[in-house]
């Protein structure tokens, strides 16, 4: 038994940025990188799958970047995935999420797992689309939001709760295979051990390229993409009013602000 | 290719609001002589004909499946034929839980030009141009879509203002071919059992976000808020470590601070899904220690500060 759980080096922007002299993303020196928030949460739900199995089941994260997105895989692997994959080729540069999409479902189709978990969304980019894409270019069924699963490796049908607006969720059965797009607040990931990060260090990560998938520089970058960015800006924002002074004075400030509440509700 | 062709969404028998924004959407695309329909996909869409019926709307569209509520088979099928057969030049659904389960599929399908949580749409020189933020927020993000002759948006909510005169548009029915569906919905649950409090009613909210960095410290703002006479509300973070219950969680996925007329954000850096559930409050007061928090930019009164400190001197004011 198998379950493929796509993640995401997500880029958080330095205190200080420069965009791109192309204008069309900011300049790399300045990103800071992580694991995306909501793959830690799936990769959680696969290994306590694994963890509650009888059986076998082989837990594999798999990613879409260059080199430096080994360091999340490393971490995916001291958090318990069995191995990591990544597939990298200069072409995938400025895809879409659709296009890393047909990228995952390349490899789900060489890998053929039983499930396939995905982040809701990302907290970089946010488009909430990469999981769903993938489960269209496989023809699986497929459930976004997911924030509850019982699923045990092997079987025809998972039930899980879709997370809806307002605080109301949604019981639904679905086939398997199936990709899930997993929410936050699922489960409580867990923290690598030293010696698990130890021993991640030293597993190999399987990179596969374009053509080890059986994809062409057309099926990846803006040619396979849906969306071309044309411009990153920063926008002018609506600003807070700044409370000056000391924490005292702040305070004091504040005070004021909910006694004119009090005054004016009363 | 031409028209704007919406998909209207609803729950439990019930029109979802953002639809009716998806309405004021549009019409700034729409050109001298072009169309804007919208298509309810329901068991019983004839039920939505009342409450679809806005200025903005030159045509309904009825789309009868077999689901009464939200299966991504069966819309990917049904609207997937709608649009093959009346080629819209643009087709817009809300950024919601519904359309994260088909749109994204739709688009990848057909090869549709595709971008979501757009918050603003312009033509420049014949060519659509659809905005959406990048980064947490941090910066705005144009994408356009070369060679698309259908694009699908996914529409922010909260954007748009819905229109509110009434219309009187056509009503047509659209004949949806059976969807072979793989997934069985079952029933909804409130998640909200359990607490007694309403966060839909309270004027006066003080809200606790990751910045309070550990469980031990929530008492002293529950504390805080009871000698102010707030409500204690959380962000998601704190609900979903189970350090405040989840019916006191604002935003998206939780309660929207409906009545509220004031509300303080304690070490809340302001998540879109968060905004989602407050930012319309008229006073928002924000506290936190980094300067570039996206809490400021809602905030009325910023106060960028140590939470703890802020919150010890104002429980000696109160």
């Amino acid at each position: 038994m198998k379950i493929l759980v796509a993640v995401k080096q997500v880029a958080a922007l330095d205190e200080d940025f420069a965009i791109r002299d192309d204008g069309r993303d900011i300049d790399p020196d300045f990103l800071i990188r992580d694991l995306n928030e909501w793959d830690d949460f799936s990769l959680e739900e696969a290994v306590k799958i694994k963890e509650a199995s009888a059986q076998p089941v082989e837990v594999v994260a798999l990613s879409v970047g260059s080199d430096e997105v080994d360091e999340s895989l490393r971490k995916c692997l001291a958090k318990g995935a069995d191995r990591a994959l990544r597939v990298w080729d200069t072409a995938i540069e400025d895809s879409d999420s659709i296009a890393i999409a047909r990228v995952l479902a390349a490899v789900a189709k060489r890998e053929a797992p039983d499930m396939l978990f995905a982040g809701v969304q990302s907290s970089d980019q946010s488009f909430a689309s990469t999981g769903i894409a993938t489960a269209a270019f496989l023809g699986w069924p497929h459930a976004a939001v997911v924030s509850n699963l019982e699923y045990a490796p092997g079987a025809k049908l998972a039930l899980l709760r879709r997370e809806l607006e307002g605080g109301l969720l949604h019981e639904v059965e679905i086939q398997c295979p199936a990709v899930l797009t997993i929410q936050l607040g699922i489960n409580t990931p867990r923290y690598a051990s030293l010696r698990s990060i130890k021993q991640a260090a030293a597993k190999p990560i399987e990179v596969l390229s374009l053509a080890d998938v059986g994809l062409s520089a057309a099926d990846v970058g803006v040619a396979g993409s849906l969306s071309r960015v044309r411009r990153m800006y920063v926008p002018d924002k609506g600003r807070a009013q700044l409370i000056e002074g000391d924490a005292a004075h702040q305070a004091a400030r504040l005070a004021e602000i909910i006694r004119e509440f009090k005054g004016a509700a009363a | 290719m031409s028209g704007i062709l919406i998909i209207a969404e609803q729950r439990r028998g019930e029109l979802r609001p953002i639809s009716l924004e998806l309405v004021s959407a549009a019409q700034g695309l729409r050109r001298a002589g072009e169309e804007v329909g919208i298509a309810i996909v329901n068991l019983a869409p004839e039920n939505f004909v009342k409450a679809l019926s806005v200025a903005g709307v030159d045509e309904i569209v009825t789309v009868k499946v077999a689901s009464a509520e939200f299966d991504p088979d069966t819309f990917e099928s049904a609207v997937g034929e709608l649009i093959t057969q009346r080629k819209p030049e643009v087709v817009l659904v809300a950024h919601s839980v519904d359309s994260f389960g088909y749109a994204a599929a739709l688009a990848a399908r057909h090869g549709f030009g595709f971008a979501t949580d757009v918050f603003q749409i312009a033509r420049d020189a014949g060519d659509l141009v659809a905005t959406r933020a990048g980064y947490g927020q941090k910066v705005n993000v144009e994408v356009d879509f070369p060679g698309k002759s259908v694009v699908l948006l996914a529409i922010r909510g909260n954007v748009f203002k819905a229109p509110d005169q009434p219309g009187s548009p056509r009503v047509t029915s659209f004949e949806a071919p059976p969807a072979q569906s793989r997934a069985t919905g079952r029933e909804f649950i409130e998640l909200s059992a359990g607490d007694d409090v309403d966060m839909t009613a309270a004027e006066f909210i003080l809200t606790v976000g990751r910045g309070i960095g550990e469980e031990a410290k929530v008492a002293q703002f529950r504390e805080l808020a009871d000698a102010l006479g707030a409500t204690l509300g959380c962000s998601r973070p704190i609900a979903d470590a189970g350090w405040l219950p989840k019916s006191r969680q604002v935003g998206q996925s939780g309660k929207t601070a409906s009545a509220c007329k004031l509300y303080i954000a304690m070490g809340v850096s302001g998540a879109i899904q968060h905004l989602a559930g407050m930012k319309h409050v008229s006073t928002i007061v924000a506290v936190n220690s980094d300067a570039e928090a996206s809490i400021f930019g809602v905030a009325k009164y910023g106060i960028v500060g140590d939470v703890f400190e802020i919150a010890d001197e104002l429980r000696r004011l109160f």
